[in-house]
């Protein structure tokens, strides 16, 4: 007994240190941002705070803009894909019509080969409709989600079929029955395919980086990229406010709805 | 409407919206590219011509694209049995009681909501030559630092230690999902028969939580053709190719040496690998179904 409770004790200790193993990055982030550079590697306990760098890094690159961009292409993306990812997964759970399966099985395809790895085609695609360097153009190759698809449609799949048809028997329409009784029971999912796809696309980066090319466009990580580089000679104090910024928003509503972060993905990840 | 015809009036109804953005930007870019593929670029006021294979034999004869190739196959073989071993560890310690729970399990999971691009920044200060924090450790330690991005034998290690960073605690909560979904039972049964704690996780957690191994295993062989965010920031494929992945080849290829041809060529590569990948778990999971 005494040696399980000594093990125990030991995990407990071996835990903890790789927590603080996996949280000093990010504290060592802080530490930099709310000092004077020359403390970037003094580790004074005494050192002054400062916010200095924070007010440095938001007049040296157009962050407010940036964050309004980001925002957009973000509420943007979510809000289509749950409009078309809600229609088709009504269509797939509670209509057999002609072609269903098949249509399904290729919506499969997109959980393989997703748009960004068809960035070539898409960027050419996006010239062709003269929307190069648009918000609009970050978001649409996202919309069609069949990720979403079939996180909406297993869950209408659970919702019993005599609450349809006792609404279907008052002479509601298709319509009608999928926004007073589908989408009002399936809020929980609502709520981690919300959280999922806009934690995801505030962090995407390799499309917008391709398909942005100004200040108008560009979302926080393409503008941080271009802050951060090497090349542009700012010290690391500046780039760890302008990083600590950027992922504020994000940051503080995870840190307050934690348990909702991590069931979302939980329940997002398990099909 | 006579409610035979109806139902598939509706269905398609209801399904075109997405369809229409399903073909647009998925399956009319899957099948172009491997049009693309087959055809010269267009130069100036020549339009491009079917040259059949020959963009596929440059492939063959490009020895950055084997590298990119060897690179990816290291960093996915490196990075995935640590996350995986790490994840597990993480899930089997927070899925108990402890002091700090709250902490520790937030500490493993932060990375993952970050920014890839956010990360790169910070980890590039950490392995900056001389000046850097890894450097500045080192040096207190007596020991001389190095240049950890720019050369060739440790960059790609640099940028397999950030990957393990992110996705360790992103996996970790598949198993803490799995982990709550073992029977009470069978915990109780171990208990009562006296089993260690690492005899219990060897002989029934550890089988336990092997569909889920298997997801995980997919989903980060997959990552390694998403996330190549960091290579901007930190190495852009150098030095010499060291820290090449197929994507960020794809990219440079195809946007900043505007070789389209050849650029589909790599996009074929990869939907092939991810399409084969696919493949593989399918089986695997057919297999494996007597364990759930």
């Amino acid at each position: 007994m005494e040696t399980s409770k000594f093990w125990l004790h030991l995990e407990t200790a071996a835990a903890w240190m790789l927590g603080i193993l996996w949280a000093a990055p990010l504290i060592y982030a802080f530490w930099a941002a709310f000092h004077p550079p020359e403390f970037a590697v003094r580790f004074d306990m005494t050192a002054p705070l400062t916010l200095a760098n924070f007010i440095e890094a938001w007049t040296t690159a157009p962050f407010a803009r940036y964050f309004i961009n980001t925002i957009l292409y973000t509420f943007m993306t979510t809000s289509l894909q749950f409009v078309l990812c809600t229609l088709a997964a009504y269509a797939f759970a509670c209509y057999e019509w002609k072609g269903r399966d098949l249509a399904f099985s290729l919506i499969l395809v997109q959980l393989m080969v997703m748009p960004d790895q068809l960035l070539v085609v898409n960027y050419q695609t996006m010239t062709a409709l003269n929307l190069v360097d648009t918000i609009p153009a970050i978001s649409l190759p996202y919309i069609a989600s069949a990720f979403g698809v079939f996180l909406l449609r297993q869950n209408f799949k659970q919702v019993p079929l005599a609450l349809a048809e006792a609404a279907r028997v008052e002479g509601a329409g298709p319509l009608t029955i999928l926004l007073k009784v589908y989408v009002p029971l399936s809020k929980s999912v609502y709520l981690a395919y919300g959280l999922v796809s806009v934690s995801w696309h505030w962090n995407n980066f390799l499309w917008p980086l391709v398909i942005t090319n100004s200040v108008t466009t560009r979302p926080i990580t393409v503008g941080l990229s271009i802050f951060g580089s090497p090349e542009n000679g700012v010290n690391f104090a500046i780039v760890s406010a302008g990083t600590l910024m950027s992922v504020a928003p994000l940051l503080i509503s995870f840190l307050l709805f934690q348990r909702q972060f991590v069931q979302s993905f939980m329940r997002a990840g398990i099909k | 409407m006579n409610p035979k015809i109806a139902r598939h009036v509706y269905g398609w109804l209801l399904f075109t919206p997405a369809a229409i953005f399903f073909i647009l930007f998925t399956h009319y870019p899957i099948v172009w590219s491997f049009f693309l593929s087959f055809f010269s670029n267009p130069r100036g006021s020549r339009a491009a011509v079917f040259v059949g294979l020959q963009n596929y034999a440059y492939l063959i004869e490009d020895p950055i694209f084997w590298q990119a190739l060897k690179n990816n196959l290291i960093y996915a073989f490196g990075t995935i049995p640590v996350t995986i071993s790490l994840a597990m560890l993480m899930a089997v310690w927070v899925n108990r009681r402890m002091t700090g729970r709250a902490f520790v399990r937030a500490a493993y999971f932060t990375p993952t909501i970050l920014p890839m691009i956010a990360i790169a920044n910070i980890w590039l200060f950490f392995y900056t030559p001389g000046v850097g924090l890894f450097d500045n450790i080192l040096k207190s330690l007596g020991v001389s630092g190095r240049n950890w991005l720019g050369n060739p034998d440790t960059a790609l290690a640099c940028l397999m230690v950030i990957a393990v960073w992110k996705d360790a605690g992103f996996f970790m909560i598949f198993y803490l999902a799995a982990l709550q979904g073992i029977p009470k039972d069978v915990v109780e049964a171990g208990k009562i028969e006296g089993a260690g704690r690492f005899y219990f996780f060897r002989r029934v957690t550890f089988p336990l939580l092997m569909p889920t191994t298997v997801f995980v295993v997919f989903n980060a062989l997959i990552n390694t053709f998403r996330i190549i965010d960091h290579i901007f920031i930190l190495t852009k494929g150098g030095p010499d190719n060291a820290t090449e992945l197929l994507l960020y080849y794809l990219f440079q290829t195809a946007f900043e040496f505007w070789d389209t041809a050849y650029a589909a060529v790599l996009t074929v590569v990869i939907m092939t690998i991810l399409m084969g990948l696919a493949l593989a778990q399918f089986k695997v999971l057919e297999r494996r179904t007597h364990y759930q």
